[in-house]
């Protein structure tokens, strides 16, 4: 309400007509150079990380990293160029943050390797770097070949039908196997992955294909009860089926990270997708009822919520490695103690599910404060896509890609912190495991694509 | 549906804010408690970057860490190991720490929050990381003469400074080499521990401050003459009945004077003449005509019963409230469930000789920063006040005859020319299984020069002097000279 701006453009203002205010026709800025810019400093501070870890431990730089680092920063360079190409208006961020988590995390892998003496392909961060550019190039591919995510939503139910596929694999004689005690994991030869890793994926891009053909069944008017409204029994069914599956994933694969995550994405996106807050109270209310269950019968979900509400009852049994975690956060206090100089690798699997309470003790507070930081950046440019997004089927797939991701890192997260009670599941981009590498990537590579979408039209510019 | 997105962003930055809290909670609320969990691996190993301060007698290092060219980067070694081990504990690699090192590694690993920005200042100027030193009030002179006067019994002596509360010296014997178990060989250590854990005559404990206590014989006595005086129930001049034996009520036990006849000739007797000779009856009469708490609240007062922090850790005394007459009067001559740690009953005769006040006892005197500047100054300070001026002249007139009176049962401690007030005791420590008797704990408490008091002693000696004194020894004598030669070793400076 600026009166005097007003009275001074009082003249004018009737004799102009929009589209005589209309002054130029802005294409919006190719931010490739930023991306490009940035992408380079990530790379660099990883690096930075690996000298400072080998002058602190090795007082001279080593170049042990250097066979499987090069391939891995040229498929990174090869991802920007590539994107350059098919992608040119995709968000410039998505990239340089997913390198930048990528590139720490593997900085922290090495200087855990370097404490168990642990060298050539032995060396987790060597496998680590491979798996990084295996899964980069993957990321090139899926950017490349996908030239339109609504090529998706063609598949919706084929997607389905592979997730489910992945899921059922670890349950097969033969493949399946099992470690620290969750059946997540096939094994053909040396080779192992988690298939569930990837079903996340497909998950997501059924969800959003399904809800947007089903979601106006959905969210028909049910009963209302204190002031939410219920959906009617007879649609039930969907919610019903999936809470069975997150069960099943419960229970026979003993993963309660995964069956959270799984129910998690799943809700959140028929929320988006109906508006209908009911589902999520029913949701809720039924995993509730299930992990309560689950807590009083299996052992190990029994287990887990005991080591979480007093880790000290068993300091050195059930919840060593909580403790221990704690342990080394609070060795790491504000500033941490450096990199090199803390013991993160008295933590069990401080490579892969402590990767998180690892840097805690060695960049501190403050480190944590930016690893967290960079992680709600990214989620939040996956929520702007969705926001920005020009289709129903594009913006529900970044939404739930989005918080995918902020999910797993509150479950992760929140376990090491106790928040939560401890689950298997690894912090994306950071924690060693090579599935959880091209999954991830796989994400960045649908968010580049669904943003490419969003930004690639012109903008009217206005005068005021 | 950018009305549902705009909700789910709000849930993801509200889960977030819950990481950044929880990770704040962790890394900095509750970091320092974390750290010194006693399960803390961590802590030690950071201590071992560092070239810890040392621990100081008169300015002389007596534990002090020299650089290696092994992983550990720094030994820690002990001068007159054995002759400071109460005082400096133990820092090992596989057993933890103990004493000074314990109770100052914070400061002395240089990680203690004090020197928060002496650390940051360093890393940046690149200065390798040094701990602060610890200088202790131990008075080299009295601490030898302590030890060598100890040779050959097990027990304790310590020596406070009555008006400040200095320790000036901490013996327990046997004591132990520290360099034993602060090597940079583990496997040497391990052995070191197990053969000193296995050591019947317990060397690692610190009997100054810990391990099981002992009753406090007669030495008690001086509790009750202290509540009695205190509360007017009694002066010097009160005279009680004395007879050669006294059967305590509703019970069938029968108490007797150490000499097992009367306290002296005469059908009275004063309570200055309990005193001198170490009467038990005319003790436990007293303490029965009083309220049954009285003697035991006089004792708090003093510091029964109460955590204390020297920065060792101290073992409280006891002395529970008697619950019938019987146990007021056993309680009295210190045995029953009265016990107490040698650093107690010294407080009570440091109390004594400062005018009723107690200080608080305290074994550092300063920590001085790597570049010499003093860190942390530690102050006298007054622990209670538990009886008054007056009071404490009345007991010190007692206990100097303890000692001047040819008859007294402290008069070995009599120096010619020094004015000694004292006390001493013999417990009874019941009988061993096969029912025989155990031997006696001697005791002697005392403090010089009455006029202007120097020091405060207590003594304990075990097992009646061990095997030399054919566990027979006495308390008018073993411990007595201990504590006159320590005094005199104070007092000749």
């Amino acid at each position: 309400m600026s009166a005097p701006r007003t009275f001074d453009t009082n003249a004018s203002a009737k004799s102009e007509t929009v589209l005589q205010r209309i002054t130029a026709l802005r294409q919006p800025r190719l931010l490739r150079g930023l991306e490009l810019s940035l992408t380079v400093f990530a790379l660099c501070i990883g690096i930075g990380a690996v000298v400072v870890i080998d002058l602190t431990l090795f007082g001279e730089v080593t170049t042990t990293l250097l066979p499987a680092g090069v391939p891995y920063v040229l498929a990174v360079l090869a991802l920007h160029v590539v994107v350059r190409r098919v992608a040119p208006d995709a968000d410039p961020l998505i990239v340089p943050i997913a390198t930048l988590l990528n590139t720490v995390g593997i900085a922290q892998i090495y200087r855990i390797d370097v404490s168990k003496d642990l060298v050539g392909w032995d060396a987790v961060s060597v496998r680590q770097l491979v798996w990084s550019a295996v899964a980069v190039v993957v990321a090139i591919l899926v950017v490349t070949l996908i030239r339109n995510h609504l090529v998706l939503f063609r598949y919706t139910y084929l997607m389905g039908l592979g997730a489910v596929v992945l899921l059922l694999l670890p349950m097969l004689p033969g493949i399946g196997q099992e470690i620290n005690g969750a059946r997540v994991w096939i094994h053909i030869g040396s080779f192992s992955f988690q298939p569930g890793e990837i079903a996340k994926i497909l998950l997501a891009v059924f969800f959003a294909g399904y809800l947007v053909r089903n979601r106006d069944a959905l969210s028909m008017v049910g009963k209302k009860f204190l002031g939410i409204r219920f959906p009617r029994g007879r649609d039930l069914g969907p919610l019903v089926a999936f809470w069975l599956i997150a069960m099943l994933v419960l229970v026979f694969q003993r993963d309660l990270g995964t069956s959270l995550l799984y129910f998690g994405l799943f809700l959140s996106m028929l929320y988006i997708a109906t508006g209908r807050i009911g589902w999520i109270v029913l949701g809720v209310g039924l995993f509730l009822v299930g992990g309560i269950a689950a807590s009083q019968t299996l052992d190990y979900v029994g287990n887990r919520f005991a080591n979480w509400l007093d880790p000290f009852s068993d300091p050195l049994g059930a919840s060593y490695q909580l403790v221990q975690g704690l342990f080394g956060m609070a060795n790491g206090g504000m500033t941490g103690t450096g990199l090199g100089q803390g013991y993160p690798g008295d933590t069990p699997l401080s490579q892969s599910d402590y990767i998180f309470a690892s840097l805690g003790e060695e960049l501190g507070l403050v480190g944590l404060f930016v690893i967290l930081a960079a992680y709600l950046i990214l989620v939040g440019r996956a929520l702007r896509i969705g926001f920005a997004g020009q289709d129903d089927f594009g913006k529900l797939l970044a939404a739930g890609l989005g918080f995918t991701l902020a999910l797993q890192v509150f479950i992760v997260v929140g376990g090491v912190t106790r928040v939560i009670p401890l689950t298997g599941l690894t912090a994306p981009f950071l924690a060693a495991g090579g599935s959880s590498l091209v999954s991830n990537w796989i994400i960045i590579a649908l968010l580049l694509r669904l943003s490419n979408a969003v930004r690639n039209r012109p903008k009217l510019v206005i005068r005021a | 549906m950018n009305k549902q997105l705009k909700s789910l962003t709000r849930t993801v930055f509200g889960m977030f804010i819950v990481l950044f809290f929880a990770v704040t909670m962790i890394q900095f609320v509750s970091a320092d408690e974390l750290r010194a969990h006693e399960l803390n691996g961590r802590t030690l190993k950071n201590s071992y970057k560092v070239e810890r301060g040392s621990i100081l007698v008169e300015g002389d290092p007596i534990a002090y860490s020299t650089a290696t060219q092994d992983d550990y980067r720094f030994i820690r070694q002990y001068t007159d190991g054995p002759l400071y081990a109460p005082v400096t504990g133990y820092y090992s690699h596989t057993q933890g720490m103990t004493g000074l090192e314990q109770a100052m590694n914070q400061d002395l690993s240089g990680l203690g929050n004090t020197q928060f920005f002496t650390r940051l200042m360093r890393t940046i100027t690149g200065v390798e990381p040094q701990g602060s030193s610890v200088e202790t009030t131990i008075d080299a002179e009295a601490q030898r003469a302590a030890l060598e006067a100890m040779a050959g019994y097990e027990g304790a002596v310590i020596a406070l400074e009555p008006d400040t509360g200095r320790i000036l010296a901490m013996v327990s014997t046997p004591s132990f080499d520290p360099n034993l178990l602060s090597s940079n060989n583990d496997a040497e250590i391990i052995t070191n521990y197990r053969q000193l854990e296995a050591d019947a005559s317990q060397p690692l404990i610190n009997r100054t401050i810990g391990g099981d206590l002992y009753h406090p014989g007669s030495t008690y006595k001086l509790l009750v003459a202290a509540a009695a005086v205190e509360s007017g129930a009694a002066t010097v001049d009160s005279t009680f009945d004395n007879p050669a034996s006294l059967t305590l009520p509703q019970s069938t036990a029968v108490m007797q004077n150490a000499s097992r006849t009367t306290c002296g000739p005469g059908s009275d007797v004063s309570l200055m003449q309990a005193m001198v000779y170490s009467c038990n009856i005319p003790f436990a009469e007293l303490a029965m005509s009083m309220d049954r708490d009285a003697v035991p609240k006089m004792a708090r007062a003093f510091g029964f019963d109460q955590e204390l922090s020297i920065p060792l850790t101290v073992t409280p005394s006891t002395s529970p409230n008697p619950m019938d007459a019987a146990q007021t009067a056993l309680s009295s001559i210190g045995q029953l469930d009265v016990r107490s740690t040698p650093l107690q009953m010294a407080m009570v005769a440091a109390g004594i000789a400062n005018d009723g006040v107690v200080m608080t006892p305290y074994l550092v005197d300063r920590v001085i920063t790597p570049d010499l500047r003093t860190e942390r100054q530690y102050e006298p300070q007054v622990f209670s006040n538990p009886i008054s001026a007056k009071t404490a002249e009345s007991l010190t007139e007692m206990m100097e005859r303890v000692v001047s009176d040819t008859d007294g049962t402290g008069h070995v401690a009599a120096v010619p020319g020094v004015r000694i007030a004292g006390k001493t005791g013999t417990a009874e420590n019941g009988t061993d299984a096969d029912g025989n008797e155990r031997p006696y704990t001697l005791w002697f408490t005392g403090f010089a020069p009455v006029d202007n008091p120097k020091v405060a002693i207590a003594v304990v000696i075990e097992n009646g002097g061990g095997a030399a004194h054919e566990f027979i020894g006495s308390s008018y004598d073993l411990p007595t000279t201990v504590g006159k030669q320590v005094m005199e070793a104070v007092l000749g400076q």
